[in-house]
C-alpha cells in the first residue's frame, strides 16, 4: 500500500514548483511515483534512491582511483584543507538549503575564504546590472493574475523551466486574466526557433549576440523615434509593431536568461533590458524578472546578502567582506591561480565551468560535496555524498522571484548518510578545535 | 542564579516616575527585582545615566526589500566593515547594515528591542530568517494589510468580524505582531501603475477608499483587542501639501475607542510623521506644516506618532509605498528596485541623498525635529528615522543631540547653504525648547513599549520587567558640550539584555539570547473566511496554502503574546 | 578535410536536465550532451551525414561530439551544444572582468571525425585535466 505526500517542493530549478505529490510506500521509506513534476523534477525524485547511489565519502588515491573513507575522515580532510589554505574558494551553494548555506558562511568567515555561488556563471551579470540600474519586478503570482504582455528574451523555458508557462506566465487563469493564454500576447527573442518560440505570437530570430542593439532599438521604438531598416537582423516595421503591442498592454513582463547574460555584452545587455522596462513604465505597468537556474541560487544570494552585504563573489580572506566581480569571481580566481584550495557544494563546476578552470580544481586540494558522481567529484581529492535537499531533508529555498518556500523531507536518506548541514556543522566544530590550537 | 546590581547611576524611568535620582537597579535571572544578595555582581554606574533598554517601534531591518537594498548597493559597504571579534561576526554596511551589524549597533546604543516595520506576508519566512541572524535584540515584525485583497473585499462589504478573523489567521501564519498599513489602496493601484493620493481615491477594481480601509482596520484591531494599535503610513507620502491628507487620515481615529487588555489607550499610530507634514504645492514653495499637524496630535489623545527625523546623510529609501518610490526615482534618477507582491502589497527601493546644501532637505530636517519639540505628551511621540528612509538608525545619538541642544541646532542651521530661506519655511529657528533626558526616556523607552502593549515587559526598570538596562557615559549634573551627548549615546558604557551583559565600554561581549515576538489572537471559528482563504490560494496565489505559513523552526525563542478574541 | 566555421551557443535542454539528474557518469548524459546540433544546411556544407562524430575546435580547446540535425531550427550558421563538459572544452573562459565566461557566441570550426569516439563526461574531464587529450 502507499501514501501520498502533498505540497512537495521540487528541488530542481528556479520555478520552485511546490505542488508536487510524491507517492511513497506505506512505511514511508521508498518513493514510488511523482505527480505534477516536469520530466526533470520527476527524474530527480525517482533517481534519488537509485541502487548505485554513492553512500560514503571517497578519497582520491595516488593512482587516480577512489577509495571509500568514513565521514570522520572526510570531516578531518576538509577541516585541515580549509584551515591550512591561505585563500580557499568555497563555491556552489545553489542546490542546498539556506540553513546549510548559513553554516558554510560561518566556516568561510572563520578560514577567510571566498564564497561564490552559481550566479557566477548564470545571472551574475544580472546582479551587476541591478547594482547599476536597479530592477522593477514583482512576484510570479502578479504575472498569473495581471500580465497580458509576456516577453521572453534569451531564454527557453520550454526546456529550462518546463512548468513556468503553465504555472505562472502563459496559461494560468488568474484574477484579472480569466481567459488564460487567450488574454496574453507572447514575444520571444531568440536566435533559434525554440520550442518556446513556437508558442509565441511573435518570434524575433535575432542575430546571435546583438541583443544590446535590439534592446536599444526597442527603447527607441517605444518613443516613436527613427530606426535604421534592420537592427540585429530584425526589420524595423516588426520592431515598431512589437513596441506598440507592448505599450498597449495593461501589465507586461520581460523574462530573460542566459541568451543575454552569457553572450558577449553580458551585464550591459541586462542593464539595457532593465532600462527598457523602466522606460515602458512611462506608458503602462511593466516588470522584469531573471529566470534563475538552480532552485536555491536565489537563496544563496539572499543569505550572503543579509550576512555579508553582497549577493555572490564575496571575498572574506582579509577578515572583512569585499566584492569585485572579475576579481573575486570563481573562474577568474581559478584561471589566475589565486586560490589554493577548492570546496564545492550543491553545484557541478566540473561540468559547467570552462575546462581551463576545472583543470585548476583538479590540481588543488579539493572537496566535492554532492549526492551524485559528477565531473567535479571525479577530479576532486575528496567526494562527500550527502542527502538530497527537498527529498531526504527539508530546508528553506528561494524561488526566482525571491519568494521563500520551505522544502519538505519526503523520505529518509540512506542509512548513516549526513545532510549538507550536518557535514558542514561537523567541519565547523573541527575547525574550532584546529584553529584554537594554532 | 545570576544577580547584578547596577549602582549609583542617575536613573530615568518614566514607568516609576524616576527623573534622574541616584538609584540602584537590581537584577536577578533576567528580571528586574527589588533587591539582590550581597553576592550580586556590581556594575558601577556612578556619574552615569541609566535607562531601560530602548524600544525601536519602526525600522526596516529585516526582509526582502531590505535585502534587495543590501545586494543592489555594494557601495553601501565601502569603508564600513568591522572584522569579526571574539564573539562577534564581521559586520558592515552604512544605511543598510548586515543583520549582524544591525544587532550590534542597536545594542551598542542601548536599544534592546526592535520592530521590523513592514513584512509582506508571502515573504514572512525571509523576515524571520533575518531576524534569526540579528543578534542580541528582541524583534517582531508587522505584516502589511492595507492593500490586501481579503481585507479590501471584506471591508468593502463592511464585514469587520471576517476581517478580524482573517487578520488573526494571517498574524498566526506569518508570525506577525501588528496591523501595519502602508499607502492604503495605493500600492494595489500601483500594480496597474496608478496610486491613491487622498483618503477618498477609490482603489481600481476593488472600489474601496483608503479612508474605508483605515477605518475598517482600526475597527478590526479593536475587535480583536491586539496589543498594538493599527500602525499607518498615510497616503501621499513625500508630496508638498500632503499635510491635509495626513489630517484627514488622523481624524479617522476620532470615532474609534481602544479595546484591549494590554494597557494601550490609543487606536492609531501614525509613523514617520515628518514625511507627511509638508505644505506648499511644489518644491519651490515647500514648507513645514509641523505646527498644524502637531496641534491636532497634541489635542487628539488616542493617537501615537513617531517622528521620522532626517539625519542629512546619503541613505537608501525603502517602503511598501511602491508608487512613491517610482516617483522618487523620476525625481533623483537614482537606481530603482520595485517588488510588487501578489494579493498583498508592493515595495520599492531608491537611494537618496539628504544634502545640507539642498533647501528641501534642510526643511525636511527641521520638520522632523519640530514634531518632537512641539510634542506635549512625550508618551505619545517616539523618536525614529524610519531607518533607513530618513537616515540610518545609527544616527539616533545625533538626533538626541539636536533635540537636547538648541545650540547644536543653531550651529547646524548656520552651516546650511540656504539657511535663510529654510528658516522662512519652518518653525525651528524660533524654538529654543530642549528635551530632557526624562522626556527622551519616555519617547524611546516607556512610550513605545506602552504603544506596543508591552508596558509590563519593556521600556522601564520596575520590578518584574525584563532586565534590559542601558548605562551611558553621560553625567546629567555636569555641564556638557552638545557633541558629548552624541558620543555618550553612540556607545553605551554598559548594556544588559534580559539579565545578560551584552555591551561593555561600547564593545559587544555576548550575542545574548534574542527572542521573536508575535501575536496569537484566538478568534471563534469562521468557516467562511477559511473557505475564502482556501479559494484564493487555489486560484490566485502562486504557492500552495500548506506551504504558506511560517513553521516553528524559523522562530528564535518565540515569545508569543496571546490575545483572547473569541466571541 | 573540410572545415566549416560556425557560431556556437550552449545551454539547457530537457534531455540534458533529465540525464543530469539520472547521473552524469551514465550513457544517457553522453547521449544528451555530447552532441552538436547543426542546421541541415551546415551539415550539407560539411559533407556530413546526421549522427556523425565531429571534432569541434575553438581558440580555447577541442572536443569530439556527435553531430545531429538541429531540433529547434532552422538556424544556419549557428551551432548548439547543450551545457556540459563537452561544450566547456571549447567555450571562452575570458570573463572580460565580469566573472562570466563567454558561454554563448564562441567562434568554432567543425570537421568530420568519424573514427574518433565521444568520451563519457568523467573520462573527458579527467583526461583533459591530466593533459592527456
Amino acid at each position: 500500500m502507499t501514501k501520498t505526500v502533498t505540497d512537495v517542493l521540487c528541488p530542481f530549478c528556479g520555478t520552485l514548483c511546490d505542488d508536487l505529490e510524491v507517492v511513497v510506500t506505506d512505511d514511508g521509506k521508498t518513493i514510488v511515483d511523482v505527480y505534477n513534476a516536469c520530466a526533470i523534477g520527476a527524474e530527480k525524485f525517482m533517481h534519488a534512491q537509485a541502487k548505485d547511489r554513492v553512500k560514503r565519502p571517497r578519497m582520491q588515491q595516488a593512482d587516480g582511483t577512489y577509495k571509500e573513507v568514513s565521514y570522520d575522515e572526510a570531516v578531518e580532510y576538509t577541516a585541515q584543507m580549509l584551515a591550512n589554505a591561505r585563500k580557499p574558494l568555497m563555491y556552489g551553494w545553489s542546490s542546498t538549503s539556506c540553513e546549510a548555506q548559513s553554516v558554510g558562511h560561518e566556516i568561510a568567515e572563520k578560514v577567510g575564504a571566498i564564497v561564490d555561488n552559481t550566479a557566477t556563471v548564470c545571472h551574475g551579470t544580472t546582479l551587476i546590472a541591478v547594482q547599476d540600474v536597479g530592477i522593477p519586478s514583482c512576484t510570479l503570482g502578479e504575472i498569473k493574475n495581471r500580465a497580458d504582455r509576456i516577453l521572453f528574451w534569451g531564454c527557453n523555458p520550454a526546456h529550462a523551466h518546463p512548468r513556468h508557462q503553465s504555472r505562472y506566465s502563459i496559461f494560468p487563469r488568474g484574477f484579472f486574466t480569466n481567459k488564460g493564454h487567450k488574454n496574453r500576447k507572447v514575444v520571444v527573442v531568440d536566435p533559434r526557433r525554440t520550442d518556446t518560440a513556437k508558442m509565441a505570437d511573435y518570434h524575433f530570430q535575432i542575430e546571435q549576440g546583438r541583443d544590446y542593439e535590439l534592446l536599444s532599438a526597442f527603447r527607441v521604438a517605444i518613443r516613436g523615434e527613427w530606426l535604421p531598416d534592420t537592427v540585429a537582423g530584425i526589420p524595423k516595421e516588426r520592431i515598431y509593431e512589437a513596441a506598440e503591442m507592448l505599450k498597449s498592454g495593461r501589465f507586461g513582463i520581460i523574462f530573460f536568461g542566459m541568451g543575454v547574460t552569457q553572450s558577449l555584452s553580458k551585464n550591459h545587455n541586462i542593464d539595457n533590458a532593465i532600462m527598457l522596462t523602466k522606460d515602458l513604465n512611462d506608458y503602462t505597468k511593466f516588470s522584469i524578472m531573471a529566470m534563475r537556474g538552480h532552485y536555491n541560487v536565489t537563496g544563496s544570494g539572499q543569505v550572503m546578502g543579509w550576512q555579508f552585504g553582497f549577493p555572490y563573489a564575496t571575498d572574506l580572506s582579509r577578515g572583512f567582506a569585499r566584492y569585485n566581480p572579475g576579481e573575486t569571481t570563481s573562474n577568474d580566481l581559478l584561471v589566475r591561480g589565486e586560490v589554493d584550495a577548492v570546496f564545492v557544494i550543491g553545484s557541478d563546476p566540473g561540468a559547467h565551468f570552462p575546462i581551463s578552470s576545472v583543470k585548476k580544481i583538479s590540481q588543488l586540494p579539493s572537496v566535492c560535496v554532492d549526492p551524485h558522481i559528477t565531473p567535479t567529484s571525479e577530479v576532486s581529492k575528496l567526494h562527500v555524498p550527502v542527502a538530497f535537499v527537498g527529498v531526504e531533508v527539508g530546508g528553506n529555498c528561494y524561488r526566482m522571484d525571491n519568494v521563500p518556500i520551505d522544502a519538505r523531507k519526503v523520505v529518509d536518506p540512506p542509512e548513516g548518510m549526513l545532510t549538507d548541514e550536518e557535514f558542514l556543522t561537523r567541519v565547523n566544530q573541527r575547525l574550532d578545535q584546529l584553529m584554537e590550537v594554532e | 542564579m545570576s544577580e547584578y546590581l547596577i549602582k549609583n547611576g542617575f536613573v530615568f524611568d518614566p514607568v516609576q516616575g524616576i527623573r534622574g535620582d541616584k538609584a540602584d537597579v537590581a537584577v536577578r535571572d533576567g528580571t528586574i527585582v527589588d533587591n539582590v544578595s550581597s553576592g550580586a555582581k556590581v556594575i558601577d554606574a556612578a556619574g552615569k545615566t541609566v535607562m531601560a533598554g530602548a524600544v525601536e517601534i519602526h525600522a526596516h531591518i529585516a526582509g526582502p526589500k531590505v535585502n534587495e537594498g543590501r545586494n543592489y548597493r555594494p557601495e553601501d559597504k565601502l569603508f564600513t566593515y568591522r572584522p569579526k571579534g571574539k564573539g562577534s561576526r564581521m559586520a558592515g554596511g552604512f544605511s543598510i547594515p548586515t543583520t549582524f551589524k544591525t544587532g550590534y549597533e542597536y545594542a551598542r546604543m542601548g536599544y534592546t528591542t526592535a520592530m521590523e516595520a513592514a513584512m509582506p506576508p508571502l515573504f514572512a519566512r525571509h523576515v524571520h530568517e533575518e531576524i534569526r541572524d540579528t543578534p542580541i535584540i528582541d524583534e517582531g515584525a508587522y505584516p502589511v494589510f492595507g492593500n490586501n485583497w481579503f481585507v479590501m473585499e471584506y471591508l468593502k462589504n463592511g464585514e469587520i468580524e471576517n476581517t478580524a478573523a482573517y487578520i488573526a489567521w494571517l498574524l498566526r501564519a506569518s508570525k506577525g505582531y501588528a496591523i501595519k498599513v502602508v499607502n492604503p489602496g495605493g500600492t494595489e493601484a500601483w500594480s496597474w501603475g496608478l496610486n491613491c493620493l487622498t483618503v477618498n481615491d477609490p482603489v481600481p477594481y476593488f472600489d474601496i477608499t483608503p479612508a474605508e480601509i483605515m477605518t475598517g482596520l482600526m475597527q478590526a484591531n479593536e475587535y480583536l483587542g491586539l496589543p498594538h494599535s493599527m500602525h499607518v503610513h498615510q497616503n501621499s507620502l513625500g508630496n508638498p501639501g500632503n499635510y491635509t491628507v495626513t489630517l484627514d487620515s488622523l481624524k479617522l481615529a476620532e470615532k474609534i475607542r481602544p479595546n484591549n487588555k494590554f494597557g494601550r489607550d490609543t487606536v492609531l499610530h501614525s509613523t514617520h510623521l515628518q514625511f507627511h507634514s509638508y505644505g506648499g504645492d511644489n518644491w519651490g514653495n515647500f514648507e513645514s506644516k509641523s505646527k498644524e499637524v502637531m496641534d491636532y496630535v497634541n489635542k487628539q489623545k488616542n493617537i501615537t506618532i513617531d517622528t521620522g527625523c532626517v539625519t542629512l546623510d546619503e541613505t537608501t529609501t525603502m517602503t511598501a509605498d511602491g508608487p512613491f518610490e517610482h516617483h522618487l526615482t523620476e525625481l533623483n534618477h537614482l537606481k530603482w528596485a520595485n517588488i510588487d507582491v501578489e494579493l498583498e502589497t508592493g515595495s520599492g527601493v531608491v537611494p537618496y541623498v539628504y544634502s545640507p546644501d539642498i533647501k528641501v532637505c534642510e526643511i525636511q530636517w527641521a520638520i522632523g525635529l519640530e514634531i518632537a519639540l512641539m510634542t506635549r505628551d512625550h508618551m505619545r511621540t517616539f523618536i525614529t528615522t524610519d531607518h533607513p528612509n530618513a537616515g540610518p538608525f545609527t544616527r539616533y545619538p545625533r538626533i538626541i543631540k539636536w533635540l537636547m541642544s538648541a545650540e547644536a541646532r543653531k550651529e547646524r542651521i548656520e552651516s546650511f547653504k540656504h539657511g535663510a530661506k529654510m528658516v522662512d519655511a519652518t518653525y525651528i529657528a524660533g524654538m529654543d525648547r530642549e528635551l530632557s533626558l526624562y522626556e527622551l526616556a519616555q519617547m524611546t523607552r516607556a512610550g513605545p513599549a506602552k504603544a506596543l502593549g508591552l508596558a509590563n515587559i519593556y521600556g522601564g526598570l520596575a520590578p518584574g520587567m525584563d532586565a534590559d538596562v542601558a548605562v551611558y557615559n553621560f553625567n546629567p549634573e555636569r555641564s556638557y558640550k552638545p557633541d558629548e551627548i552624541e558620543k555618550a549615546f553612540s556607545a553605551a558604557a554598559f548594556v544588559m539584555k534580559a539579565g545578560t551583559p551584552v555591551v561593555v565600554d561600547g564593545e559587544i561581549v555576548s550575542n545574548g539570547n534574542k527572542r521573536t515576538l508575535w501575536v496569537d489572537a484566538k478568534t471563534s471559528e469562521n468557516p467562511q473566511v477559511m473557505r475564502d482563504i482556501r479559494d484564493k490560494f487555489l486560484k490566485y496565489y502562486s504557492v500552495n496554502m500548506n506551504n504558506y505559513d511560517v513553521a516553528g523552526h524559523f522562530l528564535t525563542n518565540p515569545r508569543v503574546i496571546e490575545v483572547d478574541a473569541a466571541r | 578535410m573540410t572545415k566549416i566555421a560556425l557560431n556556437l551557443i550552449t545551454g539547457r535542454t530537457i534531455q540534458q536536465g533529465v540525464a543530469m539528474e539520472g547521473g552524469k557518469e551514465k550513457d544517457a548524459y553522453t547521449k544528451a550532451c555530447g552532441i552538436i546540433e547543426m542546421d541541415i544546411s551546415d551539415l550539407k556544407k560539411l559533407g556530413a551525414w546526421r549522427n556523425t562524430n565531429v571534432r569541434v575546435t575553438s581558440k580555447h580547446g577541442s572536443v569530439v561530439v556527435k553531430a545531429i540535425e538541429a531540433t529547434q531550427g532552422p538556424h544556419p550558421g549557428l551551432a548548439w551544444i547543450p551545457l556540459g563538459p563537452w561544450a566547456n572544452c571549447v567555450t571562452d573562459p575570458n570573463t572580460y572582468s565580469t566573472g562570466m565566461p563567454t558561454f554563448k557566441g564562441v567562434p568554432i570550426e567543425v570537421e568530420i571525425a568519424i573514427n574518433e569516439k565521444v568520451l563519457s563526461s568523467v573520462e573527458l574531464v579527467q583526461k583533459k585535466c591530466r593533459g592527456e587529450i
